[in-house]
């Protein structure tokens, strides 16, 4: 065996000003060839580890200590010129967001020449062949009219194949991949993860694929590295990290997986709380000259019913109509056609405050659902004010009680921005829940937290839905974390309901084309012996 | 609460100045009217610290009568700006649709054309004196205003807190006055601290076209004015009053920053 690709030996990375410990003392190494995945949740120090491969550390961090070598290179001896001649073609990297990662401003093809152009000595035809040939290799329908188009024409999962084609080209040694589908829907992130190993095979370039989804690794990777607050937690081959961790926090990771639970068969029957029936929600059509573009359907003819106490799922991939489903329910969006009725009283017709007051919504991003302005204990006071029967005494009480409730006892004078991500979805939940509605849509409640926080999100939304009862749209594109919580499954393509059932006969007896194709998408732990489970049930 | 170096200063620049403008009248060294050709256009001396004018008026005392002027005069004009602004953008920005159309095309129509001309043919109308060049000033710079709350609350409006402050079941009034003008702070005083210095300088500018405050009454406006012709043989009449509009908006942008930092509670703790 030939010596490592890469050895990254007892790295350490610092803030510049503080001296705080950003990196501290990680070592592994990348053989030809091989996908190693690095595992960690936010500040685990996974994407400062591998932007100092690329020397591209953000202003603010610095290198302090440790080596890192590229086929047998010091890459922290080497000039910056040589350093600039290693990116791109001996180590391409793949960035996270795909919607700001091209330049909305210069044609895909343009962008993807650029390194072409950099790196090799071509002629211009032979360049715009290369692009062509390797956006054909990455499933672009139309090469030759990509090549021409400009990002802003393309979804999320086709910028990310086009990033990956452009860093391809250059069949790099090494491809560093970023948390590279995250931002993307569970079919997205198959195709995009499929390719990408593919491509590496071809070209022989190893891979190392920074996220913090355990299904992913187990699928794709061949070893594994867990990072936890910029140490080295444990490493090893995926098969041993996953089934038989070492380490406490390894196991917590595992763990904090999604597992289906029992059927908690909340669905007494009787007259549902919510039914939609004939749901319509269309988006104007752009405006032309003299005419209008046709009207886009985004909810496109949906009956559904939730009883009391129930958690219904929505699932489907981006653009299937799920969230605007969730705010049309609770008339946020206005319907264009067909009826809600909430406890057998029309919403739609009598702008119904008591449905109002009676129903709340938890958003995906706690950083943007707070005002930034206001104390943790007046957000959480705030849909207090329309219970007028409540004293000012017994409000305050209600808001202690509910911070305490969700874990966040002694919040109150905190302002939004002092806390992570976890417990600002914990405030935004706790202001769902203080006037104990009976009707709560969960848009992607959990997408935008860590692994380990999303378990507790999850665990801490279901104990208060078995506590104050209420009914739930839950929707999301993440299937584990839905086959936790649901207790019945709603699956959306391109505006309609393809499939609605139970969650074990959607799961398990799954009669759409759509439905497979998703649950195959979804990495789960093939350890665990669930695949050998569904296929012989 | 620690208190930084720039709001001191910007603090102390403004209490001084503040301080001058209310109590000018009481302590002036000379009457800041008075006529005295035998000593015309006087180099600053121990007797007269920023020496004399063409009249042989005093340029110190005309600095600090003048200062109650210009400093009434733009204060005023930023608050009608600021205020007219953001109640014109803010409702447009709110109620989008045909409100914000007709609105906005008034707005940029008034846009269209240089601020200053605007003042002049306001200041036409209305005729030269403080109240009218407030008023003509004021309007001249609602449009600017105005665009930057529309901008800003038609961003703001879109963030899932205010959302989330429709299903709490606050009423779109409510909603605005609670989460969309707080968060909308921040760019109108940047802007209200700049548009302090413009209107300082198109006061000067309207005096100098015989618009402004009319004359004998001295403001730094029509003092720089009026020191043009001696700029080379007399530099302090145009250097002194010059100075105090480049302190004055030193004090102004020092303390407006530090202002909206600590009315911010991202910034404040940070």
């Amino acid at each position: 065996m030939t010596a490592p690709l890469l050895t990254v030996d007892h790295l350490r990375i610092e803030a510049a000003r503080t001296g705080a410990v950003v990196v501290d003392d990680v070592s592994f190494a990348i053989e030809r060839g091989e996908f190693l995945a690095v595992v960690g949740e936010s500040g685990s120090g996974k994407t400062a580890a591998a932007r100092a491969i690329l020397g591209l550390l953000p202003a603010g961090l610095r290198r302090a200590g440790g080596a890192i070598r590229l086929d047998g290179e010091d890459l922290a001896a080497i000039t910056p010129q040589r350093m600039r001649a290693l990116r791109g073609r001996s180590v391409g990297m793949v960035f996270q967001e795909p919607m700001v990662s091209l330049n909305p401003a210069i044609g895909v093809g343009a962008q993807m020449a650029e390194g072409l152009a950099l790196h090799e000595k071509l002629t211009r035809g032979e360049i715009r062949q290369r692009c062509l040939e390797m956006l054909a290799r990455v499933q672009i329908r139309d090469p030759e009219h990509t090549f021409d188009a400009y990002p802003h024409e393309f979804s999320g999962g086709m910028r990310q194949r086009i990033m990956l084609a452009s860093v391809m080209l250059l069949r790099p040694k090494l491809l560093l991949a970023d948390e590279p589908t995250t931002a993307l829907d569970t079919l997205s992130q198959r195709e995009v993860l499929d390719l990408m190993v593919e491509l590496a095979r071809d070209h022989g370039t190893s891979v190392m694929l920074i996220t913090h989804n355990l299904g992913l690794v187990s699928r794709y990777a061949q070893r594994a590295v867990v990072l936890r607050q910029g140490k080295m937690v444990e490493a090893g081959s995926v098969q041993q990290i996953l089934s038989a961790p070492r380490e406490a926090y390894t196991r917590q990771l595992v763990d904090a997986l999604p597992r289906r639970r029992a059927a908690t068969g909340r669905r007494a029957g009787g007259a549902p709380l919510i039914s939609v029936r004939g749901l319509k929600v269309a988006f104007g059509g752009r405006q032309r000259l003299f005419r209008r573009d046709a009207d886009v359907a985004a909810v496109n003819g949906v009956d559904l019913e939730i009883g009391a106490g129930e958690t219904v799922a929505v699932v489907g991939g981006s653009g299937s109509g799920k969230s605007t489903l969730g705010r049309a329910m609770l008339r946020l969006i206005p319907a264009a056609a067909g009826e809600i009725r909430f406890q057998g009283r029309d919403v739609i017709a009598s702008r119904d405050r008591a449905f109002r007051l009676a129903s709340q919504l938890v958003f995906q991003d706690p950083y943007s659902s707070l005002d930034p302005r206001m104390r943790v204990g007046e957000i959480v006071a705030e849909p207090l004010c329309h219970v007028p029967e409540l004293s000012s005494g017994e409000r305050d009480r209600r808001v202690v009680g509910m911070l305490d409730e969700v874990g966040l006892a002694g919040f109150a004078e905190r302002w939004p921005h002092e806390l992570s991500g976890g417990q600002r979805q914990r405030i935004a939940i706790a202001r769902a829940i203080v006037r104990h509605p009976s009707f709560v849509v969960a848009d992607e409640p959990v997408s935008a937290l860590d692994m380990t926080i999303q378990a507790q999100v999850l665990r801490l939304f279901e104990r208060l839905q078995a506590q104050y009862g209420f009914a739930c749209l839950f929707i999301s594109h993440d299937l584990a974390a839905v086959e936790q919580v649901a207790d019945r499954v709603v699956v959306m393509q391109g505006g309609r309901i393809v499939e609605q059932g139970s969650r074990d006969d959607v799961f398990d007896r799954p009669q759409h084309e759509y439905t497979r194709a998703l649950l195959a998408a979804t990495p789960v732990l093939d350890f665990a012996g669930q695949a050998a489970a569904r296929a012989s049930g | 609460m620690k208190w930084r170096i720039n709001t001191v200063i910007g603090g102390a620049l403004i209490v001084l100045l503040l301080g001058t403008a209310v109590t000018a009248a009481l302590w002036t060294p000379f009457d800041p009217l008075r006529i005295n050709l035998k000593a015309r256009l006087q180099a600053p001396s121990a007797l007269h610290w920023f020496g004399t004018d063409e009249f042989g008026r005093d340029v110190l005392s005309r600095l600090m009568a003048g200062a109650s002027a210009s400093v009434v005069v733009a204060f005023a004009t930023v608050l009608i700006a600021i205020s007219v602004g953001v109640l014109v953008g803010g409702v447009a920005g709110y109620l989008r649709g045909w409100t914000d159309r007709i609105i906005m095309a008034v707005n940029d129509a008034l846009l269209a054309f240089p601020g200053i001309l605007l003042a002049l043919a306001v200041m036409i109308v209305i005729g030269a004196n403080k109240s009218g060049l407030v008023l003509a000033l004021g309007l001249a710079y609602i449009p600017s205003v105005a665009r930057v709350v529309r901008g800003t609350v038609l961003s703001i409006r879109e963030k899932e807190y205010i959302e989330a402050s429709r299903v709490i079941g606050n009423s779109e009034t409510y909603s605005m006055l609670r989460h969309v003008l707080p968060n909308a702070i921040a760019p109108v005083a940047v802007l209200a601290t700049s548009m302090f210095g413009w209107v300082l300088l198109a006061e000067s500018a309207l005096s100098f076209l015989g618009l402004g405050v009319p004359p004998p009454a001295p403001t730094w406006g029509n003092m720089l004015a009026a020191s043009r012709p001696y700029m080379e043989t007399a530099a302090w009449l145009s250097i002194a009053p010059g100075l105090c509009i480049a302190l004055t908006l030193l004090g102004i942008n020092l303390l407006g920053d530090s202002l909206r930092d600590r009315l911010d509670p991202r910034m404040a703790h940070g």
